[in-house]
């Protein structure tokens, strides 16, 4: 009697731990592939640092991003003539710290990318899951809705749907998260579509699974890779489009220090100021270009198509 | 001769009925449109009627009146069928702010915009797909790499930046190009195709082409980069997927040159996505075409949209955005039916 217990404990165990060998396996095989991009690797290493920058911000910069200094207005880098050390990419037209403006512009972009992705995954995922799983009528009425989004060029949408939400950086975030939702849709769709039929589903239906679990536990999880390498392209397209917005005066409000915000108020000191619009446009640049680097990486270590070739 | 004539024939019927069947497919699409064009000046914060007719302080018989004239005191279906029924008939209602009709303003903008979308494909493709195939024949060395590292800066450009950038360094240090405008204040000649490049060669005016190219230049370039960069990597992948195929390897077999396998063999068919790519890039570059008009003042109607929107200018915003749609929508058909023509297998689908 007591040995069955006992038995049946060691063989959980072991199944667990087969698990996990299984996982450490598939994390050590992505990661091999993932590392051989170099290119992604680097990008890795930069997003790192953009992320320690944005969480410490307040201890990093040297001054408040907002704080105006009257007796230092539009100063140049300090190894330009007139630069002074107190301000050491220079100051813009109100005597804002440049360099402090930027790292806290830091937590606004990745803010926005986390967020942007967060609601376009899980209501592009939510949504295309229901449209491959059920097909018919269902499928037919969302995929129709999802041509008509993507019909508009998509920042023209999103700045229609900021004008009828009026500006702001979270109203900026929802337009381009609905914007950017209709790819997940797709995706998630076709991979549901081309997983339904395969054996283990059908073997999980026929053991009783329920809509729902077969969704979400059994189809979803094989979908995942190719929707990873959508959510990282979507980050820096999040990223683009806020600052796009920004630009555009319909997307975070000044004094906000957000890159694409900054770069509208330098608009009209660029032949006499190059620092205030250079720098701003430099980070949106690095920021995005480490994050489609990293995309990169994570298409050859996620698509076994690639892999093999 | 006869089975020719008649596979001929077969194959007409099948590239027509592939045709139709993308028109009734748009179908849908376009009606969804319509219901969000007319849906945006309902969903507007505050009264349809004050937003529509632009005017402050209006009485209340005024209020009625308007009320009544723009149909808002009907059904809701009644009056979307009436937005359907001016819409077919080729109204669009006024601007607010010239009280012209909104056909009329986006047609004589879109040239504009035209000009400028052909100007950045143009040299998108002529850049972007030689690129693509030096960087796929020399896979791995340190071209394919600079070629690849310079498109993906390229493909994450903020372009509102890089035109700045441009404009700091070209008309600022440089004192090259003018800051913004389609041409030099100076010349002035009637509108003839719309194209400055086409009107100011058929004016025949000293000098005027020469303003409307350095006009040209910096906007068609900051326009292009992204469309570039995409069609630089899309153009190294298919050729590296059609390289690695059986033809190829007999062509190489049979020793013809590197030359003639990669530009003829591989090139045709690598083609088709690059294609495709190019169809899908017209949204990007309408996308595009909103920040880079306006940096540069461009004329074109992603300015306008932009200018609308911020002057409450709904009734073009409202119709705008169809139209813009609407020419997404024929372009995006015009490059299937492209694709239908250059790879047939397609039509069986």
């Amino acid at each position: 009697m007591t040995d069955a217990p006992i038995g049946e404990t060691t063989s959980t165990q072991s199944a667990r731990s087969v698990k996990n060998q299984m996982r450490k396996r598939m994390l050590s095989e992505f990661w091999f592939y993932f590392s051989e991009n170099k290119g992604a690797v680097i990008g890795l290493w930069v997003f790192s640092a953009l992320v320690i920058i944005a969480l410490f911000a307040p201890i990093i910069a040297p001054h408040d991003p907002i704080i105006q200094d009257r007796s230092a207005l539009l100063l140049p880098p300090v190894w330009q003539d007139g630069g002074s050390w107190s301000y050491l990419l220079g100051t813009d037209a109100v005597g804002r710290d440049m360099l402090s403006r930027l790292i806290y512009g830091a937590r606004f972009s990745l803010f926005i990318g986390v967020v942007v992705v967060t609601i376009a995954v899980t209501g592009g995922v939510a949504i295309g899951l229901v449209a491959g799983y059920f097909r018919g009528i269902v499928d037919t009425i969302i995929m129709r809705i999802m041509d008509v989004i993507l019909a508009f060029p998509s920042l023209l949408l999103a700045l229609v749907l900021v004008a009828i939400l009026g500006p702001g950086l979270i109203n900026a975030m929802i337009a381009i998260a609905i914007v950017l939702q209709p790819h997940f849709v797709r995706l998630t769709r076709a991979s549901v579509m081309s997983e339904l039929n395969r054996e283990y589903v059908i073997s999980a239906r026929v053991a009783g699974a329920s809509p729902f679990y077969l969704m979400t536990k059994t189809i979803l999880p094989n979908c995942l890779g190719p929707v990873t390498v959508q959510a990282t392209l979507s980050f820096s397209s999040a990223i683009l489009d806020a600052a796009a917005l920004g630009f555009l005066g319909m997307g975070a409000q000044p004094p906000t220090p957000e890159w694409g915000t900054m770069l509208a108020e330098a608009r009209e000191f660029i032949l006499r100021a190059w620092w205030v619009v250079t720098f701003p446009g430099l980070a949106i640049l690095i920021t995005v270009l480490a994050i489609n680097l990293m995309g990169d990486g994570l298409r050859d270590a996620l698509d076994p198509k690639l892999k093999r070739s | 001769m006869f089975d020719e004539l008649s596979a001929r024939i077969a194959d007409r019927r099948l590239m027509f009925n592939y045709v139709l069947k993308r028109i009734l497919l748009l179908l849908p699409t376009f009606i969804g449109i319509t219901i969000v064009s007319f849906g945006f000046v309902r969903v507007l914060p505050g009264d349809p009627v004050l937003l529509m007719a632009g005017e402050r302080g209006l009485t209340d018989e005024r209020y009625t009146a308007l009320l009544k004239e723009f149909g808002y005191d009907r059904p809701i279906w009644e009056q979307y069928f009436e937005y359907l029924g001016n819409l077919l008939s080729g109204d669009l209602g006024n601007s607010l702010v010239t009280k012209k009709p909104v056909v009329e303003e986006f047609f004589t903008l879109f040239p504009a915009t035209l000009e400028l979308s052909f100007v950045a494909i143009f040299i998108a493709v002529c850049l972007g797909i030689p690129a693509g195939i030096i960087a796929a024949s020399k896979r791995g060395s340190f071209i394919d790499q600079t070629l690849m590292g310079t498109a993906l800066v390229g493909y994450s450009m903020p372009i509102f930046w890089w035109g700045l950038l441009l404009i700091i360094v070209f008309s600022g240090w440089l004192g090259w190009t003018p800051v913004s405008g389609r041409i030099s204040l100076i010349y002035f000649f009637p509108q003839v195709t719309g194209f400055m490049l086409v009107d100011s060669l058929l004016s025949g005016q000293k000098g005027a082409f020469g303003s409307a190219v350095q006009h040209l230049i910096l906007p068609s370039i900051v326009l292009a980069t992204i469309p570039l960069a995409v069609i630089a990597r899309q153009t190294r992948s298919a050729m590296l997927e059609v390289l690695g195929e059986d033809y190829v390897r007999t062509a190489r077999a049979k020793g013809l040159s590197s030359f003639r396998v990669i530009g003829i063999h591989a090139l045709r068919n690598a083609m088709i996505p690059v294609i495709t790519v190019i169809g899908l890039s017209v949204g990007t570059l309408l996308a595009g075409a909103i920040l880079t008009e306006t940096i540069f003042s461009w004329p074109g109607i992603g300015k306008w949209m932009v200018d609308s929107i911020f002057r409450r200018d709904y009734p073009v915003v409202q119709s705008g955005l169809l139209l813009i749609a609407a020419v997404v929508m024929i372009v995006n058909l015009l490059v299937d039916m492209t694709y239908g023509l250059i790879n047939p297998r397609i039509c069986h689908d």
